[in-house]
């Protein structure tokens, strides 16, 4: 397999994923908390509750994940992407320990040792799934060109 | 137990029902989502050639696409009722966890992804990382 490398461009991609999906979902959570509970009997107030500010504010992080996601779905495999967002988990305890001084047990850090080795393992690796059908068409193209430059 | 705890008014089937919805539309559309991109093709280079108006169509005129971001809307509301009744410390983990391992058999049967040894071990050292980082 190929080995598909990532521009520094493609990585600042990847960190707006990881960034933008754990402060999204921490918006949401403040804002879902702040209201009486919903029942399934009003599904409406659902609706209503995505105009609250924290819950947009949220929305907004989140729609900023969702095009990098989509950008990066486009050139790397869903599962060379997925273990970036997780990372986004281990930058939010980085930000609660170093900013808002927060302690962090040892079964924490545990956890972010095992996410940033987990990335590191899928980063080190292809970020791309080679197909037979990209690399019969790779071998077409430089078949057609060894033959342009022979004739 | 946390899952009690958590769920002092639903009850733990309950709990359980509303994170499997999450991570089932969720990896669902995740899937149909990757699918989609795949078939448009590197976002960047479609941009260089034709510009934003051009990346932006590419991917509006996919159907795959909004069926994808159908599923991951359900799941955005999935987990806004979850977040309603149960603690961000269970759905949060929960969901990202199980997700990631749900998605990498999803990759390897639908998007026929190369799901190696080498991912396998992440999908599992980051959901169990995640799990601890709940915790």
């Amino acid at each position: 397999m190929a080995h598909h490398r990532l521009s520094p461009r493609q990585y600042l991609i990847l960190g707006l994923v990881a960034l933008c999906a754990p402060l999204g979902d921490t918006c949401l959570s403040r804002g879902m908390t702040s209201l009486p509970p919903i029942s399934l009997a009003h599904p409406a107030t659902l609706i209503a509750a995505v105009f609250t500010p924290w819950i947009a504010v949220g929305i907004a992080l989140l729609i900023g994940f969702f095009a990098s996601y989509l950008t990066a779905l486009s050139w790397a495999d869903l599962t060379f992407v997925l273990p970036a967002t997780a990372f986004g988990n281990v930058i939010v305890a980085f930000l609660s320990r170093f900013w808002l001084h927060e302690p962090i047990s040892f079964l924490r850090w545990t956890g972010i040792v095992l996410i940033t080795i987990g990335v590191g393992f899928v980063a080190n690796g292809p970020s791309l799934t080679e197909r037979p059908v990209e690399t019969a068409s790779a071998a077409a193209e430089a078949e057609r060109l060894e033959e342009e430059k022979v004739g | 137990m946390m899952i009690a705890d958590s769920t002092a008014h639903v009850g733990p089937w309950a709990a359980a029902a509303m994170i499997a919805a999450i991570i089932l539309s969720s990896t669902t559309g995740e899937v149909l989502t990757a699918a989609a991109m795949k078939s448009i093709g590197d976002l960047d280079e479609i941009r260089a050639r034709a510009g934003m108006k051009g990346a932006i169509h590419a991917v509006v005129t996919c159907p795959k696409f909004f069926a994808g971001v159908g599923f991951l809307a359900l799941a955005f509301f999935a987990l806004l009722f979850a977040l309603n009744h149960l603690n961000l410390s269970l759905v949060a983990p929960a969901s990202a966890s199980l997700t990631l391992v749900t998605n990498a058999i999803a990759a390897k049967f639908f998007l026929h992804e190369n799901v190696d040894r080498r991912r396998w071990t992440a999908a599992v050292l980051v959901c169990i990382g995640v799990y601890f980082l709940a915790h």
